[in-house]
């Protein structure tokens, strides 16, 4: 079975099954993880899943689309390896993702 | 009525506002007990893909659901479904359901919503004629879509006009009749009401404005025309409903919570009840961004805001800022995005060419930016909202012009007082 780690602004780390398919979205909000709100269901409207991606995962991803990057423009604290995590499919080559919720 | 069951926390109603709740109350690790009473036999699900994607058949009912079924057998939170709470006994601090069991609280969160307004003509409740509010509405009408031959739509807000894209992606010739002289009246401006008045025409939808509905008529129990009060005769074998939301407040109403339109509540969503709050879209509330008025809105951010709001309440953590209000439609290849109120706006500013598909109105109060209006422009829409937020006073000339970002704008110095201002 695949993973996937979220962890908090205080390092707390959270391991939870991937599943392959669901966006990390689903998967944070499936598992109850703290800060990903998900307001609107994954239509890039809100920002409420914001994560960053540890470096080391960053470049194994689709690079962000123009709404997508829009909105990342607009979320509190942006950084480079910001996303919104409903844009995010997990794949099972994916085990061992690692994303950080900013709160 | 002394309940069997008692709980720290129930919730009834499992929309967006109660599931938001009672799924924030555990992440905020919440040790006391929470019931979430949804009236409908479905697990909870997001309803704005009804009249969307679920209705063209591109979304499932797993795609819908807020969570998968085995989220909810080992949740703390307690799931009762197919409960529909019918009083409410504030004394006795229970709700009963329909089937007559008492359910105990200690504290009560109404996030019961609304049901779809009926039309109140002869033949409302043929078979055929139909609303799109609860999965079941949408069931009903995918199961008629493939033999329908021509669809009415009653109502020109957005639900009619979601369904009415729907249906003519999947080639069905539909008619939309509303009463108003423009769509959307109710939630937008003169100027982006032509515009999908253009979309849809061309879209193929035959559109009837300023034109009421006086009965449907039927043969053998099944509607077969709409009669408008324009005298003409519209065939139809499938009708929607789309007149808007009725809230669920009766209960409340009932034992005696001040009711208006919608429960009342405070900044807190605390009703005039003791240890009973009240979010979403039943709940009339003052919201800073009409300027303090009581208002109530029916949309999916109101909602979560609100459950936020309550959660802060029960757990005793500090309440943040009211967020500003925003609301999307996907209709066609549109994606329509509105962030702010548009009540009291005293000028209307539009950037980009209509023409084009994509553009976006800006709307004024004084100077200040209080709601914007995208289409097809969502870098404005997220970019805006943040103006909005604050209210911050805009050249009019550089708004309109779209080569200028939105977040490049700057803020006008205000004359006027500051209050509601960004810090």
């Amino acid at each position: 079975m695949s993973t996937i780690t979220f962890i908090d602004l205080r390092g707390v780390e959270r391991k939870v099954d991937g599943v392959d398919g669901q966006s990390v979205m689903q998967l944070a909000v499936n598992n109850d993880i703290p800060g990903i709100d998900a307001e609107c269901g994954g239509e890039m409207n809100c920002g409420t899943c914001h994560v960053y991606v540890d470096p080391a995962w960053a470049d194994r991803l689709p690079e962000r689309s123009h709404d997508e990057a829009d909105m990342i423009d607009v979320v509190d604290g942006p950084r480079p390896t910001s996303r919104l995590s409903c844009q995010l499919v997990f794949r099972d080559d994916l085990d061992g993702l690692r994303v950080t919720v900013p709160q | 009525m002394n309940p069997q069951r008692v709980y720290d926390v129930v919730v009834v109603g499992a929309g967006h506002g109660g599931v938001h709740l009672a799924t924030s109350l555990v992440k905020s690790g919440y040790a006391g007990s929470v019931a979430l009473l949804g009236a409908e036999l479905a697990a909870p699900y997001e309803r704005p893909p009804l009249s969307k994607g679920y209705l063209l058949g591109a979304e499932t009912f797993d795609d819908i659901a807020f969570r998968p079924a085995t989220y909810w057998a080992t949740s703390p939170v307690e799931l009762l479904l197919g409960r529909r709470v019918t009083r409410v006994l504030p004394e006795r601090r229970c709700v009963v359901t329909a089937d007559g069991e008492p359910i105990g609280y200690r504290r009560l969160v109404w996030a019961a919503g609304g049901r779809a307004r009926e039309l109140p003509v002869p033949g409302q409740h043929l078979a055929g004629v139909h609303s799109v509010r609860t999965l079941a509405d949408a069931n009903a009408v995918r199961a008629e879509l493939s033999t329908a031959r021509a669809a009415v739509v009653i109502g020109g807000g957005y639900i009619g006009l979601e369904t009415a894209a729907a249906f003519r992606k999947l080639g069905v010739a539909v008619t939309v009749v509303e009463q108003q002289p423009r769509l959307l009246a109710r939630v937008t401006s003169p100027v982006v009401s032509a515009h999908f008045l253009r979309l849809h025409r061309a879209a193929g939808v035959d559109v009837r404005l300023g034109a009421g509905v006086t009965e449907l008529r039927g043969t053998g129990g099944r509607v077969r025309s709409v009669a408008l009060t324009t005298g003409e005769e519209l065939p139809a074998d499938l009708v929607i409903v789309g007149v808007g939301l009725v809230p669920n407040i009766e209960p409340l109403a009932a034992a005696g919570l001040a009711c208006g339109n919608g429960v009342e509540v405070d900044e807190r969503c605390r009703t005039t009840a003791p240890d009973i709050s009240a979010i979403g879209d039943c709940a009339s509330h003052p919201n800073r961004f009409a300027a303090g008025a009581r208002i109530r809105l029916e949309c999916v951010q109101n909602a979560t805001e609100h459950a936020r709001i309550a959660a802060a309440d029960i757990l005793g953590t500090p309440q943040q800022h009211g967020a500003v209000p925003w609301f999307w439609s996907n209709q066609y290849d549109v994606k329509f995005k509105t962030a702010g109120l548009l009540t009291g706006y005293d000028r209307d500013v539009v950037r980009g060419d209509p023409d084009s598909g994509a553009f976006t109105v800006g709307y004024l109060r004084d100077g200040r930016l209080v709601a914007l209006d995208c289409v097809n422009t969502a870098a404005d829409f997220s970019q805006g909202r943040l103006l909005v937020e604050r209210g911050v006073a805009v050249d009019p000339h550089l708004l309109a012009d779209p080569t200028h970002p939105l977040r490049t704008l700057p803020p006008i110095p205000d004359r006027r007082s500051a209050r509601g201002a960004a810090p």
